[in-house]
């Protein structure tokens, strides 16, 4: 039987989750109830599979499997790019943490459809395939991930796209440039 | 094998099956349209099965939702609504 998560522990959580966002650049969604919200389920994952997997995705209970939407997931940074939130709406960009644009559900970029015939895809055994399966050097030496440099501070970071704010030195996108 | 669903009562607009998961914020928000619209639709929240059942809701699932994903609706066993799309489900029982 799942044990009840306290206001207490989700409150601890809430304030630990947003100040490292607000430390390194980023923003929690600021409807706190919303937040919050989330920040349960992630508390009900940790209960149940001993890690704080994505409220919004279905765990495997295999960590192995799972690594990649353990919050703040593999897929974070590119939604808040394409889209001004993460997957399941804890983090947000700019405008929509300043109630200039509003939230809208997110579609799910974490498989990438099979072509073939559709296997048994069981979620211990995830035989879709997982978008960034190419191992990251691997990505790094075709060119498919940049290297940005921030202008200011000289801080390097190999992701699709820019942060939207340097996480050492809060300067904003538009100071980057490509480095590699 | 019985996969728990929950029946929530309402209005008869056909099948409505949604597949849900209990910790996710968009299906919550998908469930309490369906009530506000007072349709009537049998729930699952799949992380609550055990894995087996997943493992069959899940084959279900991907027959209308290839790419998986939740909340999953599926209407009449051939219409299907991915996500908490606002437009579309109030389309599709609004004014019917």
């Amino acid at each position: 039987m799942q044990r009840e998560i306290t206001g207490q522990e989700i409150n601890s959580l809430y304030v630990k989750i947003k100040k490292d966002a607000q430390s390194s650049g980023y923003h929690l969604n600021p409807d706190e109830q919303f937040s919050k919200d989330l920040v349960k389920g992630l508390l009900i994952n940790q209960a149940r599979y001993g890690y704080q997997a994505c409220p919004c995705r279905l765990s495997s209970g295999s960590i192995e499997n799972d690594r990649d939407i353990v919050c703040p997931c593999d897929y974070r940074d590119a939604d808040i790019n394409d889209f001004g939130a993460c997957y399941c709406g804890l983090y947000v960009d700019q405008d929509i943490f300043s109630g200039l644009k509003e939230l809208k559900p997110i579609p799910e970029r974490r498989y990438k459809q099979s072509t073939a015939s559709e296997k048994d895809s069981t979620v211990a055994k995830t035989e879709t395939i997982l978008v960034n399966k190419e191992s990251s050097a691997e990505m790094l030496k075709t060119n498919k991930i940049p290297v940005w440099r921030c202008r200011v501070c000289g801080y390097l970071c190999a992701r699709e796209n820019p942060p939207e704010v340097c996480p050492i030195c809060k300067v904003k996108k538009d100071r980057f440039e490509r480095f590699i | 094998m019985d996969i728990e669903t929950k029946h929530i009562e309402g209005n008869n607009k056909g099948d409505v099956k949604l597949y849900a998961l209990s910790t996710c914020i968009w299906c919550g928000k998908t469930k309490k349209l369906l009530s506000d619209l007072n349709v009537a639709y049998d729930c699952i929240d799949v992380d609550l099965l055990d894995f087996e059942q997943q493992q069959e809701v899940i084959k279900e699932i991907k027959k209308y939702n290839p790419g998986g994903g939740f909340p999953t609706m599926v209407i009449d066993s051939k219409d299907c609504i991915v996500g908490f799309d606002e437009e579309k489900i109030k389309n599709r029982f609004e004014n019917k």
